[in-house]
């Protein structure tokens, strides 16, 4: 049994799997497929200061090796998650995380500090990335300036562990990066969905009600494990891989480019028991090829 | 209700139609879930398929306890329904079962009509077996095209009267569900299953005769498990997942106006 235990930051994982937010709801769905216990963490759904009714359906479509989607950001909002979805999960024995959205920094920041009281919740991740709302979301992941004003604004907010989530569409996501690590984020995750779009040529218009979608599936791996490598090598904090991940292979992929954890997203559509497989993976191939530490492995490329 | 992931085998696959397949699952090393409710559907692993990234939900057609099988009735809409198809007896699927709410069990004495248009017809079966079982008399109302492109007629008529509405009058009257004469007669609970305009027809006849309705919507999923939002239907509730929360509705709980 290879040791699999990584830090993110002042953060201890039991191994480097985590969940994607927005593809593993608040974990209780996937809680007849595998034990949560065994996972490093999960990242529940995006949460805003208010509720919100996403975008109008059609918001899915399957493309080659993935799927666009323009959810929008659906929830019900932090006070919800608080009162009735917080008391169900917090007992479980991993990481729980809560994935922040808003549309100005003080949205963002409200929420973290309604957050910060609950000692179960182990992280914030800061979705500056979301490509499917019209106000904030992606807005602020595509400069520098707003990049690194939404995470002062948290910072100042959230006294615990902040993770900045990344989006693909930026001509150099590596100067994102610094601009939040400079702001005190604790880490960065990326990436975030493509912006993307599919055309019905039958009925001669868009498969999305928004025409274009965040694109996700393993036809983004390649782009995730590159710009991953390229933001470890920019950054001293951890960085956490995630895009396309369907197996250990692909998140050893993105551990050798320089992660310390992946999350896994999609694929827990297409295999809901897919996490505990990869973690089981992971150890097969650290047995296979005798690593005792997974860290070893972090960055080698 | 526990859900499983379960592998199947193809015990057979009869082509019951230019495009529609019955496929007769056994479980391997594995038993069937306890309790599946009629409405509720699969999510199918499409393994072959280049073009196919996400399972396929395909709703029960039915169960048999005795045997140990599982029945999908497939209508071919894709390259994954129609990989699907081509699975010889001996090939295995990977199923995600049981998913959704199912239909509402009426209470005894009831008068219920349960409408299927095209492979809508699906899950019907398993409903009026289980309706039977508990001893309410279904009755059914089956839309097609024409007399060929009725599905499993004799499976329904063993369990109870069949009324039919054909396009060409080639069997039953002619017409549209909506327009045949069973509908005339006095019902408490209408269920229905089908294209949109056919489920949507049937829900302003419920409300002319004050039937109860539930309809089984079939909005696109990714993930079956209400986690990626992707199926939402807007309700008076606001938006809604058809894989967690339908995909039966009673039709007051929909925005359907018109």
């Amino acid at each position: 049994m290879a040791r699999l235990n990584v830090n993110i930051g002042s953060l201890e994982l039991k191994n480097p799997v985590l969940t994607a937010s927005g593809t593993f709801g608040y974990g209780e769905e996937f809680a007849d497929f595998i034990d949560l216990n065994r996972l490093g963490g999960f990242i529940v759904k995006g949460t805003t200061l208010n509720p919100r009714e996403g975008n109008p359906y059609p918001r899915m479509a399957e493309t080659p090796s993935g799927m666009l989607n323009a959810v929008g950001l659906q929830n019900k909002g932090v006070d919800y998650f608080i009162e009735h979805i917080y008391p169900r999960i917090k007992d479980l024995d991993t990481n729980i995380m809560v994935n922040v959205s808003g549309a100005c920094p003080d949205d963002y920041a409200e929420v973290c500090r309604r957050l910060a009281p609950l000692d179960r919740i182990a992280a914030v991740e800061i979705n500056i990335s979301c490509p499917n709302v019209k106000q904030g979301g992606m807005a602020f992941g595509t400069t520098c300036a707003g990049a690194a004003e939404v995470t002062k604004a948290v910072r100042r907010a959230y006294p615990g562990n902040v993770i900045v989530k990344l989006s693909p569409n930026v001509t150099d996501v590596t100067e994102i990066a610094r601009a939040v690590e400079a702001e005190g984020a604790d880490s960065v995750s990326l990436i975030n969905t493509l912006l993307g779009m599919a055309i019905d040529v039958e009925r001669r218009r868009p498969y999305l009600s928004t025409v274009t979608g965040g694109l996700s599936g393993p036809a983004v791996k390649p782009v995730a494990v590159r710009m991953v490598w390229q933001v470890a090598k920019a950054v001293k904090i951890p960085v956490i891989g995630l895009g396309g991940i369907m197996n250990g292979h692909d998140a050893l992929e993105f551990i050798m480019a320089g992660a310390t954890a992946v999350e896994v997203g999609t694929a827990n559509f297409i295999d809901p028991a897919v996490t505990v497989k990869i973690i089981d993976e992971i150890n097969d191939y650290c047995n296979r090829h005798n690593i005792d530490d997974i860290n070893s492995l972090r960055g080698i490329i | 209700m526990k859900k499983y992931i379960i592998d199947f085998e193809i015990v057979d696959n009869r082509k019951v139609h230019s495009l529609y397949s019955l496929l007769i699952l056994k479980p391997i090393n594995a038993q069937l879930p306890e309790e599946i409710l009629p409405g509720q559907f699969v999510e199918v692993a499409v393994q072959d398929s280049p073009t196919t990234f996400l399972r396929r939900p395909i709703s029960v057609n039915f169960v048999d306890r005795e045997a140990g099988t599982l029945w999908l009735l497939v209508r071919r809409a894709g390259d994954g329904t129609a990989s699907m198809m081509a699975k010889q007896p001996g090939e295995k699927l990977n199923l995600v079962l049981p998913l959704g709410n199912g239909f509402t069990m009426p209470k005894e004495g009831e008068r219920c009509l349960l409408i299927g248009g095209g492979v809508g017809v699906a899950p019907m079966l398993y409903f009026g077996a289980e309706m039977k079982r508990c001893g309410i008399m279904p009755e059914f109302l089956l839309g097609a095209r024409s007399e060929a492109d009725l599905l499993q007629i004799e499976d329904f008529k063993a369990l109870g009267t069949v009324h039919v509405s054909t396009d060409d009058g080639s069997a039953g009257e002619q017409g549209v569900v909506t327009t045949n004469s069973a509908l005339t007669q006095k019902w408490d609970r209408l269920y229905c299953c089908g294209p949109l305009p056919m489920m949507k027809a049937v829900a302003r006849v419920a409300r002319q005769i004050g039937a109860d309705c539930e309809v089984s919507l079939e909005n696109m999923m990714a993930c079956g498990l209400g986690a990626c939002l992707c199926c939402v239907e807007p309700t008076v509730k606001g938006n809604v997942c058809v894989c967690t929360d339908g995909p039966v509705f009673n039709i007051n709980q929909l925005t359907w106006q018109d």
